[in-house]
């Protein structure tokens, strides 16, 4: 009996010291079960819809983050991974009829094949030129979809493809799980070794060259690894709308992918999964009164561009700066009411 | 076929290197990343729509009207959303990203989604080696090069010329010397959107205006300006007639030539970057000393 109170002890011990003392953690904490149990709660086609593609969405941000954010090497042209995990999954399916649990595995690893062979012309260019050439990517991928629309099915994109799973609250649970644990996934990424080469190579590429790192690899890295991810968000977004279209090429959606990134805060990877949460529900929401149906995307520009007047690091880190403080000597966080720190003990003030 | 694509080569290479000049020159002086430069080239459009069809304005006046109204909106967009976040170049990007995802909605809302059409500066045909040309296009030709001229002369010949180019070279030393940078800054996004504005104006009769008629130019203005080099005028002059040849041969050569002449315009950039990662006429900048 002592034996089966040990565990649930321990973890509601760890809880306490780990989670509960930071409100960021506690944040995270709530907005997972949120999501696990917002079925349960509110049991609406519509919201599961919505929510469902925000944590589509949010793969996608993330995925963005890990390149842009983190290395440094600003991808204007990030739905080229998106339309590619969608394009193959739904072209797999379509001409060879496999099922969706195969064509989504394989889909994400063509963007991620795609991620590497667009990184090696990008390894030649840096800052702007980067950002601008990786722009036109997308776009002939979609001149070539265009030129053959027997094979790619032009403007109309490839319809009628197979959900994953049948019913939508199975659909809402595979995306939102798969959100949650790409995006555990990434941010470990982000906090490993190979995250701070990342950080490295964007802070100074040459200095980090000159540590003996291997920079052309870890760029690589980076960009197949946000291919991947953004490849699984593109692959899950084609069937659960059974539709692969042109759009999922669109420059309005690398853009999106920038908006969110920078938005919520790059180089954090939990920010732009924020800014998606709070951006997306919110421009669905505003589309649901009829006053608002036609300035939604007016409305979310000028809110975007409003946030980013007052806290242009992004909305995650601001609002966390504010309620953490981070202790001088062991450089660990603590909540903004303490006035020594939780782990050393050193004045906070 | 061949004197169809000079004269649309020529042509779209003339309205390609108004919008590629304006946006080189702003990327030059102030390092920003315009994405809402073919933004401005659209509002213009809108404004002549606004004023010679709707309000009845004579063309001669609308077309002044207009250039003027865009150059005094890029003016209160510099200063309300891109100077107070100056410092942070990725807010400075997003904010442009915004601005013109602002303007297509505001037109959306106020024009409809429909495409519209502007009456041309003069009707007709003349016909030149054999081919029919527009008399409006040989107006688009006419303004782009009177425009193209006069700003070279005003960056080459002027005060104020020497002031945008000395800025563009180096901030830092142009500010240490005693030059007002940001008054430069503001001149210049003057310049640059009224460039974008002239293009709109004068290609508003040959295209139609729709609020979504400043993206594919977008992609086709940013391929010429990293094809000739970043914050380089004379790349970008060359760049935009390069780009226009290319989508003209395309379009009038190859069979569906329509849906690929982009996807050959941007092969044909990345194909330059990979030889030459700085452009054609690439200027090394301080920070990548």
């Amino acid at each position: 009996m002592r034996t089966l109170l040990a565990l649930p002890r321990r973890l509601w011990g760890n809880l306490k010291s780990e989670v509960l003392v930071l409100p960021s953690r506690i944040f995270v904490l709530a907005g997972c079960v949120v999501l696990l149990a917002l079925p349960l709660a509110w049991d609406d086609a519509y919201v599961l819809r919505i929510v469902t593609m925000t944590a589509i969405f949010a793969i996608y941000a993330a995925s963005w983050d890990l390149l842009a954010g983190y290395t440094g090497q600003v991808n204007f042209g990030h739905a080229l991974f998106f339309g590619i995990g969608a394009y193959t999954s739904a072209l797999l399916s379509h001409h060879l009829g496999l099922p969706p649990w195969l064509t989504v595995p394989i889909g994400s690893a063509a963007a991620m094949a795609a991620g590497f062979l667009a990184g090696i012309p990008c390894l030649r260019l840096r800052g702007s030129y980067l950002s601008l050439a990786t722009l036109a990517f997308p776009l002939i991928l979609t001149g070539l979809l265009f030129a053959f629309p027997g094979f790619s099915g032009g403007e109309l994109g490839i319809s009628g493809l197979k959900r994953v799973v049948a019913a939508p609250l199975a659909n809402y649970y595979l995306a939102v799980v798969l959100m949650l644990v790409l995006v555990f996934l990434m941010w470990k990424i982000g906090d490993s070794h190979t995250g701070l080469i990342f950080h490295a190579i964007r802070e100074d590429e040459v200095a980090c060259r000159a540590s003996g790192i291997n920079t052309t690899r870890y760029k690589l890295l980076a960009f197949a690894l946000s291919g991947l991810f953004a490849g699984v968000a593109g692959a899950l977004f084609a069937h659960f709308l059974r539709v692969a279209g042109p759009s999922s090429l669109e420059v309005a959606l690398s853009f999106q992918a920038v908006i969110w990134g920078v938005f919520g805060g790059a180089a954090t990877i939990y920010g732009p999964v924020i800014a998606v949460f709070t951006l997306y529900p919110l421009t669905e929401l505003l589309a649901s009164f009829e006053i608002f149906k036609q300035i939604r995307l007016l409305m979310s520009a000028v809110i975007v561009l409003l946030v980013l007047m007052f806290m242009p690091r992004g909305l995650a880190p601001w609002v966390r700066d504010k309620i953490e403080r981070v202790c001088p000597r062991c450089k660990n966080r603590n909540v903004y009411t303490r006035h020594s720190c939780r782990l050393c003990d050193a004045s906070l003030n | 076929m061949f004197q169809d694509i000079l004269v649309t080569g020529l042509v779209n290479g003339g309205v390609y290197a108004l919008l590629a000049i304006g946006f080189s020159l702003i990327f030059g002086v102030a390092r920003i990343v315009n994405i809402a430069h073919t933004g401005f080239y659209m509002l213009a459009a809108y404004a002549l729509y606004g004023l010679a069809v709707k309000a009845g304005l004579p063309l001669a006046a609308a077309m002044p009207a207009s250039v003027i109204g865009v150059v005094v909106v890029s003016l209160a967009c510099y200063k309300l959303a891109i100077e107070p976040v100056r410092q942070h170049d990725a807010a400075v990007l997003i904010a442009t990203i915004a601005l013109a995802l602002i303007f297509q909605e505001s037109l959306l809302i106020a024009f409809g989604g429909h495409y519209l059409g502007v009456p041309a500066v003069a009707d007709g045909f003349a016909t030149i080696l054999g081919v029919r040309v527009s008399y409006q296009r040989l107006v688009v030709l006419a303004a782009v090069a009177v425009v193209l001229l006069a700003t070279w002369f005003l960056l080459n010949r002027t005060r104020l010329g020497l002031a945008i180019r000395t800025t563009a070279n180096d901030l830092e030393i142009a500010n240490l010397m005693g030059m007002n940078v940001n008054r430069v800054a503001m001149l210049t996004v003057a310049i640059s959107a009224a460039l974008a504005a002239v293009a709109g104006v004068v290609v508003a009769p040959v295209f139609v205006v729709d609020p979504f008629m400043w993206l594919s130019p977008l992609v086709t203005m940013l391929a010429i300006v990293v094809l000739g080099g970043l914050g380089s005028l004379k790349g970008s002059l060359i760049g935009a007639f390069i780009i226009g040849f290319v989508e003209a041969i395309t379009v009038f050569t190859v069979p569906a030539g329509a849906f690929l002449k982009g996807a050959v315009a941007l092969t044909i950039m990345v194909v330059v970057l990979l030889i030459r990662p700085e452009g054609l006429f690439g200027v090394a900048f301080e920070e990548e000393r």
